[in-house]
């Protein structure tokens, strides 16, 4: 094999995506949150439905939180109907988004495995790949002796702690560039008028009644015709500035990568029995991820057993990495819901928007929920994919119970 | 790795310990005169502060037993523990 710079082959960036502007006094629809939930639902506002006074206001830089520290994972393999739905819907868009966005976000639909480890496992997988199948979702349950054919560094010898018993498998599934996601999200929503704002935290809201007049910023006060929350791990932050409720708890998720390796690892492969979700990104890096530290937290930092954890699942069903060596870990603030099911739509007050509760999946919804988010605020009602996240199915008790179900990783 | 004062046993790593959420949310006095609106409440809304947040812990690798901290949510540090009969204690 002849020798080759890493990242030799990713595509060059212009120097500038998009503008830099100061905020103007007032908008038609203010987004909270400049990470990718934000960033499609402003390109979406404008290119489906033609709103282009908006502004999407970041506290930090543009895509700098999860947006910037997830592990890239895309799928629609979920087991109920309603998250097929909105996951499958996201799935198609980011199959075209690299034409729409007119950027290149390196998105390889490599396939993931889902790997079962135990009787129960294997039941709940099949369970899995049939719904999916009802759904039209790419699905199917595989033997030991296919997945090796697929990954052939997965262990799949009998005598570990979890053997392999199977595996799911969706081909359609993959991993793209998150930070060429973002930047691609955002030089449309920018060329199409909206603005981007960064370093403006939002401080407070300024109401009227049961509707919401404004944003308080550090860069001054912002009226609001509409306003849509993606404000990820820091939703309870702006809801509590609003007095509204939201069954969220703030928890870190960390993950990590490996120095550059030469590609061996030509799919993506989870694991929620022995805890770990592996890929290898384009560059060589192996990126790995696990479940969330477990108790709340707003740090962008995590507990390092669990990474020792992480590590000590990799190596066992990977033997073949247990000398690579870590490179760099990180923390992302990721917003869990009861229900493992996403909140999106109303609130009390009738011009909010909410969209929260992603926990550790929002990434791959990403184009998904901007459409249908956008939808949601441009025409002041749920979008049909998102109708049956609402924050009343706590009172009603119509909750979308995804844990475990549907390979949700916490 | 982090050290929590557990409140029986002293000083221990954080890995003995279990997390128990939110402290001081008491049980409905009447369960039965609850709204389907307040059931809801009780079962699925806690705090989800940015600072400082009192909240349950369990020795579990340990003594077993559980007691209550007052910790931040940014820096992790544990500010305070007590036991879960006491009042969250008041701070500056």
């Amino acid at each position: 094999m002849s020798p080759r710079t890493p990242g030799a082959d990713l595509p060059e960036h212009p120097d500038a995506l998009w503008r830099n502007p100061e905020p103007k006094r007032s908008y038609d629809v203010v987004i909270v949150g400049g990470g990718g939930h934000g960033l499609a639902t402003a390109h979406y506002l404008a290119k489906n439905h033609g709103i282009t006074n908006v502004a999407v206001l970041e506290k930090g830089w543009l895509a700098g939180g999860n947006m910037a520290r997830n592990t890239t994972i895309i799928r629609s393999n979920y087991l109920w109907d309603e998250s097929s739905g909105i996951y499958e819907h996201a799935l198609k868009l980011w199959e075209g988004l690299e034409e729409d966005l007119g950027y290149p976000i390196l998105f390889s639909q490599r396939g993931v495995l889902n790997l079962a480890h135990t009787l129960q496992d294997v039941r709940d997988s099949v369970r899995r790949v049939e719904a999916n199948k009802l759904n039209g979702v790419d699905a199917e349950w595989l033997e030991p002796d296919e997945v090796r054919k697929i990954c052939p560094v997965v262990n799949t010898s009998t005598d570990i702690r979890y053997p392999v018993l199977g595996a799911t498998y969706q081909p359609r599934a993959g991993i793209a560039k998150h930070d060429y996601v973002a930047w691609g999200f955002a030089r449309r929503a920018s060329e199409a008028g909206i603005d981007l704002i960064q370093d403006c935290e939002v401080t407070g809201f300024t109401t009227e009644g049961d509707r919401v007049t404004g944003v308080r910023t550090t860069r001054g006060d912002i009226a609001a015709g509409r306003v849509a929350l993606c404000a990820a791990g820091h939703t309870s932050v702006l809801t509590d500035m609003l007095g509204i409720r939201v069954p969220v708890q703030s928890h870190p998720l960390q993950a990590l990568v490996s120095e550059l390796l030469e590609p061996v690892h030509p799919t993506v492969v989870m694991s929620n029995a022995v805890h770990v979700y592996v890929s290898q990104a384009h560059k060589g890096e192996l990126v790995m991820g696990a479940g969330v530290d477990s108790y709340n937290g707003y740090g962008q930092r995590g507990a390092f057993h669990i990474i020792e954890r992480q590590m000590a699942a990799a190596v066992e069903l990977f033997p073949v990495f247990a000398r690579a060596h870590l490179l760099r870990t990180w923390g992302g603030i990721v917003d869990v819901s009861p229900d493992a099911s996403p909140i999106v739509g109303r609130t009390p007050y009738e011009n909010v928007y909410l969209n929260c509760g992603w926990g550790t999946g929002g990434f791959k919804a990403t184009p998904g929920i901007g459409w249908a988010l956008a939808h949601t605020v441009a025409n002041d009602e749920p979008h049909p994919l998102v109708a049956p996240f609402t924050l009343d199915r706590f009172v009603t008790g119509a909750l979308v119970d995804e844990h475990g179900a549907a390979a949700v990783a916490h | 790795m982090q050290l929590i004062p557990c409140p029986w046993c002293g000083p221990r790593e954080e890995a003995e310990f279990h997390y128990g959420g939110q402290a001081h949310v008491p049980y409905p006095d009447d369960p039965a005169a609850l709204s389907d609106e307040e059931w809801a409440h009780y079962v699925f809304f806690r705090d989800n502060t940015k600072g400082r947040f009192a909240e349950r812990w369990n020795h579990n690798a340990g003594c077993r037993r559980w007691f209550n901290a007052v910790r931040d949510t940014t820096t992790y540090r544990f500010e305070s523990v007590y036991r879960l009969d006491h009042p969250k204690p008041v701070t500056p």
